[in-house]
């Protein structure tokens, strides 16, 4: 920013403090009323409507009625409902391998990519290509090499004189798939955010390690975690998030199945609320979706996030 | 060391990618004893064949029409949005941006029943207007912060020294904010771009009949018809993946700044 003349500023200032108020004003309304009001019509009201409309017993035909108000009975529902309980489980094993699976892993690639070394730019590509892919086509790609007809994962399996692997329809094993190509489709964002970070730690800090002979290992374990608390602790809120919102892939790999035993969250919405027009059960879900979101959300930034 | 480490976590990347560009090129009966290989016929029918069909152009062509009008309408709506929030002092400022803000930790999934009784409502089920505007909406938030956090290094005695020349807001806004600000309105328009491009939920909520899907959805569909044609499936997916990879590797440096400055900023 350039100084300004001193007189001129004066002028300035005297000017902004009168017309400036009024003027603004006006114009502020004018340009920020289409994004609040659209903004308001389309997240907000709707998400006051779930809030109202998990009270009851409700199809979305007509105005839910008096007679079809069940108070928390939905919730008692959604409870006791095993598919749930199993969606739960299943968005808290994402929830756990993202952060021991896919963090470590973008953490150890940013590592090794930070720096300027031949094929650092090509590598950090291809390691986030996948991000930007859309969950169906990665689901389907996925899909494919599960296939226990003429995936890949068969033929190796094969290689080395097992059978073929039906890894999608094995109740047990669905879930794992899922993991496998969340993490591939994930942990490259998370790389490029470690990568951003380490750019911002001090260089002299390194050279002053490796004069006192210090490891390659010990220089990751004390100067670049430590210098990177804050870009992990950011990390792990967004897969946190994200994997409580865990949805896309499910569709093309499993459609929740087999016997809905690898559904998510918000699958089980979709599948059990929205597909079967259950509307004040699947606001049940919704509900219990954003309270836990907006309550991670405030108590990971209240307490784990505080000083960033 | 590093190097092998690097080359086996890039196969784990790139090889299913690979199979399946290939396997889009096989046979049925060659994907079953030849998954890894390059094919032995390359049988570009597949693609002939794909791309022959009026409804994968159909698709292609919604998904473009639903993004681009997603794009001009965020850029439109969230840019004075945020140029009000950056360089005007008004009652309720700070209210009003965190009132948007929220938006950032709403989950998409809470709404979307209430949301389709809204759309519903408002007689734009089945349209593309339907999916358009809640994924403005839905964009709101993280757009006009990316923006608002950029035109606060327009400084302020610019604007100033322009109201006391005479320029209207409407002007400065247009005259100087906007042509200072390229960079960062690229990088919100290939941000609202790839979202749309990619949406899968929000359509298959809003849209029935066939001749409006989105890709993602004629995808799924395509699959579910044609599932034991393996072959077939993957020259489909590789023909609507290539258009987000072609356009990965042009603008990738806009994208990976785009999509992780969103994530940071927040």
């Amino acid at each position: 920013m350039t100084a300004l003349p001193a007189v001129h500023s004066s002028r300035r200032l005297a000017f902004s403090a009168s017309r400036r108020q009024q003027r603004g004003w006006r114009t502020a309304i004018v340009f920020a009323a289409p994004a609040l009001l659209l903004f308001t019509l389309f997240i907000v009201l709707p998400v006051l409507e779930a809030g109202s409309a998990s009270f009851f017993n409700w199809n979305g035909l007509r105005a839910p009625s008096a007679d079809k108000f069940l108070g928390l009975g939905n919730y008692q529902q959604l409870l006791t409902n095993t598919t749930f309980q199993r969606a739960v489980g299943n968005t808290l094993l994402i929830i756990a391998a993202s952060l021991l699976i896919q963090l470590p892993l973008a953490l150890a690639m940013a590592a090794l990519l930070a720096g300027r070394q031949f094929g650092s730019i090509a590598f950090r590509m291809i390691f986030f290509l996948p991000f930007i892919l859309a969950d169906v086509a990665s689901g389907l790609i996925f899909r494919f090499m599960f296939d226990g007809d003429v995936g890949v994962l068969t033929q190796i399996s094969q290689l080395f004189g097992f059978g073929e692997v039906h890894l999608l329809s094995s109740k047990d094993l669905a879930i794992v798939a899922i993991l496998v190509v969340a993490t591939w489709k994930y942990f490259g964002f998370h790389m490029m955010l470690y990568i951003a970070g380490m750019q911002g730690i001090d260089r002299s800090l390194y050279e002053a390690a490796a004069i006192d002979g210090a490891t390659a290992w010990q220089r990751f374990v004390h100067i670049t975690v430590p210098g990177l608390a804050t870009t992990i602790r950011l990390s792990v809120f967004f897969a946190v998030l994200g994997c409580l919102q865990f949805f896309d892939l499910v569709v093309p790999l499993t459609g929740g199945g087999p016997l809905n035993s690898s559904h998510t969250i918000v699958s089980f919405l979709y599948y059990f609320g929205i597909a079967r027009m259950r509307i004040g059960f699947g606001d049940a879900v919704g509900v219990t979706l954003f309270i836990v979101c907006v309550g991670v959300a405030l108590g990971y930034r209240r307490w784990v996030m505080r000083n960033d | 060391m590093r190097l092998l480490v690097l080359f086996v976590v890039a196969g784990f990347v790139l090889v299913p990618l690979l199979a399946t560009a290939f396997g889009g090129l096989k046979t049925l009966g060659e994907l079953r004893t030849n998954t890894f290989g390059l094919p032995e016929h390359w049988m570009w029918s597949n693609y002939i064949d794909v791309l022959s069909r009026p409804q994968v152009w159909q698709m292609l062509g919604n998904s473009l029409n639903i993004a681009v009008f997603t794009v001009l309408l965020t850029l439109a709506v969230a840019a004075p949005a945020a140029f009000a929030f950056a360089h005007l002092k008004f009652f309720g400022e700070q209210l009003l941006f965190n009132y948007l803000i929220l938006g950032l930790t709403f989950p998409f999934a809470t709404a979307i029943l209430p949301l389709f009784l809204k759309i519903r409502d408002l007689g734009l089920l089945d349209t593309p207007w339907g999916v358009v505007l809640p994924q403005v909406a839905f964009g709101l938030a993280s757009s006009v912060l990316l923006m608002r956090n950029a035109f606060r290094h327009i400084p302020d005695e610019l604007v100033e020294a322009a109201l006391v020349d005479g320029a209207s807001y409407t002007r400065i806004f247009w005259s100087i904010v906007l042509p200072l600000s390229l960079p960062i309105l690229s990088t919100v328009a290939i941000i609202s771009f790839v979202a749309s491009w990619n949406n899968y939920l929000l359509p298959l909520v809003v849209l029935d009949t066939q001749d409006k899907y989105p890709w993602p959805l004629g995808l799924m569909q395509f699959q579910s018809l044609d599932s034991t044609d393996w072959p077939k499936v993957l020259t489909y997916i590789t023909i609507t993946i290539a258009p987000a990879v072609a356009m990965f590797v042009l603008a990738q440096r806009y994208i990976v700044a785009g999509l992780t400055a969103g994530a940071v900023k927040a």
